[in-house]
């Protein structure tokens, strides 16, 4: 504990300003004042405004694909247009929502709060981040317009090198995107490595911020390999070097080796920041400490590392050799074990806990209902002779999505409603939001379990007509997508209402122990107006809440200025 | 159990079938017993330890090292099983037996054309012996593509630079369903081909008359065959709805309007070149995603579904 420094400091409490005159919300005033801010807390919006937007389109056009898919003919769409929709569908869902998702919207908001620390290490390098996201977005965004794309978000050539759409522009928008990636992912490492409160042992940290730390390492370890893998494939198209395309004497298995090199670790840059949140949920509403603090914690590091040995289980039907597909195979079960003990740790945590059933923790459990099954299906496909049979199937679709889904917009969704007090100043309404989580688990479910069956039943993917005896569970699945798109609509209007007419906040409303809560909903624009000091791991509901919210008694004049 | 397995997977109709729906069934079962068991404990949990007061205290709990051995061996030895019995069917899937007997398959967008050693050949139909291992060797024309039978639980992708090759062993005479399953564009959904087992017998026979065009045929037959044999009724319809292509009703002596901008009668030597070199003139409105049949029909073929064509009107 404290004793153990050798320095001599002197900590007293500092209670809270419930309701400070001027907050981050109205510190500064005017659009510019948010477009161009080095403030976390705003950029965190920033992207959060942005990602809900992306969610927004890309779930449209899941339902127009959804729609489609409801006869086993040409209804709505023609095929062109359907393969591009599912290709938008995925590249829009992918890249510029899931993974700026969690660690660049509710990243950037809570991890210089979580450390006590005023912001991230390098609050410019953190607009430049959005202002390139931006960038990236636009370019995609003008792809669409402009010829859409039709390769499926994967991109495979030689039929990416060869098909008249707007490849180029598209890649390119990846391309940018995936620099905002690296760069925020640099920006982390340093500010938890550097700007951590005295007294905030490694051991102290929120297990989010272990979670953050684990995807930035991927980030800045894998997103230059799809930078490359990009860039070489433009090169391929604008200047005809044959890289990937047998026609000018290259090798398509190349380029998915590329691709997943990177997008297989970018599958754990989607959902280990999702543990994160999980792991601060349960704690917070059992008000009980984390069960396996280090082993949920070094777990996403070890997810982080095998995460990068495994791409080639993408592949096993590719033509690559049957002993890499034999080795991909067998590491590949490895990243379930650390997974699996996650799942077995949050269990332990509600042993004799005190559970409160709140709209966040009905989401953390409906994760831990549905992320399992996400994870069981993956050690079916995983498997070598099955997974020859169910390759891109309808399995495949559904396994992604209880993950993706099921998984990260899960623990995204019981994340929003955890920090939205913090975020916003203001309560939602418990009622709606329970019954909107159970809409949206219910049809969630009815969307994609039926995709299990279709695929085993050998369905393929990306089928834009199918066989007449698919059309019960197309059906079924269109549906449920329909009702899920409602709960998303029921969503965005009691978080609106309580946005300008919810309750106000109280600064820690759920009787948590980090440091986020230990000030004014919404902080004010440096978060803390001292340096907190920490005594207690973050998840020590048996000490007094008074203690988490002690700073040094010296500096506090000086951090005013 | 067993009801259920059969509901989820297509009729195994081959040798490795069994093998895999074997390791189907295990994982969902154990998957299933585990699932059902954490969230089991996680119902008890939730309700026994439900908030009671805000003054709750709770035990410190931080870890257990003999519970945390046991979540973790477990699993261990769990994936460890799957992996080697999936390893088990997996070296079986990509082992032929050396008397296999060998058809040559070419993908094309969007087409199959499958070729037996005696040189004939056939599209988007393939016929095969039963109880006798056959061998697919496969390469693409242009894209990728992936052979896909569910009902005997092999796919392979289907490259343009290098031959891949599948093998299977049918158990019962009948007719399953080929799928390409790897994305290939406009008209990856319509690349479906039906695969024929025969009798060995019957296989016999038909490899010496099946293959040969009957030259007695009336024309307009001969294009009948020919519009489900070449696979034209997957992108034309014969009742005026469109499906990827334009139907085939009323289109003989119809005024054609082109993507740039001329019209042209859809006459003889019209449609003849749309089938040899369908993209050199694009129908307004459609994809430009007909395959060439250029090679792949006789002229004979062609007259016939030109006759057939002309007599399609209401
Ligand atoms: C994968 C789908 C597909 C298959 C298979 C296919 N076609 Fe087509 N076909 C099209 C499309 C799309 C068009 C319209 C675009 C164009 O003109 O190429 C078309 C156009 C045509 C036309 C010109 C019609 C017009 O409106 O001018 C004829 C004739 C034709 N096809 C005949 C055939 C025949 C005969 C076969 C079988 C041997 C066949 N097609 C197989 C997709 C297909
Ligand atoms: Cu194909």
């Amino acid at each position: 504990m404290a004793e153990t420094s050798k320095q001599t400091i002197s900590i007293r409490e500092y209670p809270v300003d419930e309701h400070p005159d001027k907050n981050y919300l109205n510190h500064d005033k005017g659009i510019l004042s948010w477009l161009i801010t080095l403030d976390h807390k705003r950029i965190g919006l920033l992207y959060l405004g942005s990602i809900t937007f992306f969610f927004f389109l890309g779930g449209v056009l899941a339902l127009l694909l959804r729609t489609e898919l409801l006869t086993p003919a040409q209804s709505i769409l023609d095929a062109d247009t359907y393969n591009q929709i599912f290709t938008l569908h995925g590249a829009i869902m992918i890249f510029l929502f899931i993974i700026p998702s969690i660690p660049a919207a509710l990243g950037n908001f809570f991890l210089p709060m979580m450390i006590g620390a005023k912001d991230v290490a390098f609050p410019r390098l953190n607009l430049a981040s959005f202002w390139i996201y931006v960038a990236g977005a636009l370019f995609a965004l003008f792809s669409i317009v402009t010829g859409a794309v039709d390769t499926g978000w994967t991109f495979y050539t030689p039929y990416s090198t060869e098909t008249g759409t707007a490849v180029v522009s598209m890649t390119l928008g990846v391309f940018i995107m995936g620099f905002s990636s690296i760069l925020t992912g640099i920006n982390f490492i340093v500010t938890l490595h550097k700007l951590r409160s005295p007294g905030q042992a490694w051991g102290k940290m929120p297990l989010f911020l272990w979670s953050l730390y684990a995807t930035a390492i991927i980030q800045i370890l894998a997103t230059p390999v799809l930078a490359i893998t990009l860039l070489l494939l433009i090169m391929e198209r604008v200047l005809g070097v044959g890289i990937f395309d047998p026609a000018l004497g290259g090798d398509p298995i190349l380029y998915q080796h590329f691709f997943w090199f990177y997008s297989h670790p970018a599958v754990y840059i989607m959902i280990v920041p999702a543990f994160g949140i999980i792991s601060e949920l349960i704690s917070v509403f059992s008000r009980k400490t984390i069960f396996g603090y280090w082993a949920i914690a070094l777990s996403s590091l070890a997810i982080a590392f095998i995460g990068f040995l495994v791409w080639g289980h993408h592949m096993f039907v590719s033509g690559q050799s049957e002993l890499s597909s034999v080795v991909f195979s067998f590491l590949t079960f490895f990243v379930g074990v650390p997974t699996g003990i996650k799942i077995f740790n949050w269990v332990a945590t509600l042993y004799k806990g005190s559970i409160d059933l709140k709209t966040p923790m009905l989401y953390a459990l409906a994760f831990l209902f549905l992320f399992t099954i996400g994870g069981l299906t993956g050690i079916m496909i995983g498997a070598l002779s099955v997974n020859v049979h169910l390759h891109d199937t309808y399995y495949i679709v559904a396994h992604f999505h209880y993950v993706m889904m099921g998984g990260t917009v899960i623990a995204l969704l019981g994340g929003i409603h955890y920090w939205w007090p913090k975020m916003t100043g203001r309560m939602y309404n418990e009622v709606w939001g329970k019954i909107t989580c159970a809409v949206i688990f219910f049809s969630f479910n009815m969307t994609f379990l039926p995709q299990f069956v279709m695929g085993s039943q050998g369905m393929p993917r990306r089928y834009f007509n199918y066989l007449e005896e698919f059309q019960g569970l197309h059906q079924f699945s269109t549906i449920g997508s329909y009702i899920l798109g409602l709960g998303f609509v029921m969503m965005a209007l009691y978080l609106a209402y309580s946005l300008f007419r919810g309750p106000k906040a109280p600064p820690n409303p759920w009787g948590a122990r980090s440091l986020e809560w230990m000030t004014s909903s919404p902080p004010t624009h440096h978060n803390f107006e001292y340096t907190p000091v920490i005594l207690h791991g973050p998840y020590d509901h048996h000490q007094p809440e008074h203690e988490f919210r002690m700073g040094l008694v010296s500096e506090s004049k000086e951090t005013h200025g | 159990m067993n009801k259920i397995i059969e509901y989820l997977l297509p009729p195994q109709r081959s040798t490795v079938a069994s093998e895999v729906d074997s390791l189907f069934m295990f994982i969902n079962v154990a998957g299933f017993i585990l699932f059902a068991g954490i969230m089991l404990t996680i119902l008890i949990f939730v309700i026994k330890y439900r908030r009671k007061s805000e003054d709750d205290v709770t035990p410190v709990i931080t870890h257990n090292s003999l519970l945390e051995i046991t979540w973790t061996i477990i699993p261990i030895i769990l994936i460890l099983i799957v992996f080697a019995w999936g390893f088990r069917g997996f070296m079986t899937l990509s082992t032929p037996p050396p008397n296999a007997y060998e058809i040559q398959v070419k993908a094309a967008s969007w087409l199959w054309e499958f070729e037996y050693p005696n040189g004939g050949t056939t599209l988007n139909e393939v016929f095969v012996p039963v109880d006798q291992p056959v061998k697919f060797i496969m390469r693409s024309d242009d894209v990728l593509h992936s052979l896909f039978i569910p009902d005997f639980r092999v796919k392979m992708d289907i490259l343009p630079n290098r031959y891949t090759s599948i093998w299977f062993e049918a158990t019962e005479t009948g007719q399953s369903i080929l799928y390409c399953s790897e994305y290939c564009g406009s008209g990856h959904s319509a690349m479906l081909a039906t695969v024929h087992v025969l009798s060995k017998q019957e296989f016999e026979e038909w490899l010496e008359t099946g293959l040969e065009v009957d030259e007695d045929m009336p024309l307009a037959d001969l294009g009948r065959q020919t519009y489900t044999a070449a696979g034209c009724n997957a992108c034309h319809t014969l009742d005026g709805t469109d499906r990827i292509g334009p139907s085939f009703l009323n289109l003989f002596g119809s005024e054609r309007t082109l993507t740039d901008g001329r019209t042209v009668t859809a006459d003889e030597d019209y449609i003849r070149r749309s089938i040899i070199d369908p993209n050199a003139e694009i129908t307004a409105g459609y994809p430009a995603n007909m395959p060439s049949y250029a090679g792949r029909l006789s002229d004979r073929q062609i007259d016939g579904l030109i006759a057939f064509i002309k007599e399609l009107h209401d």
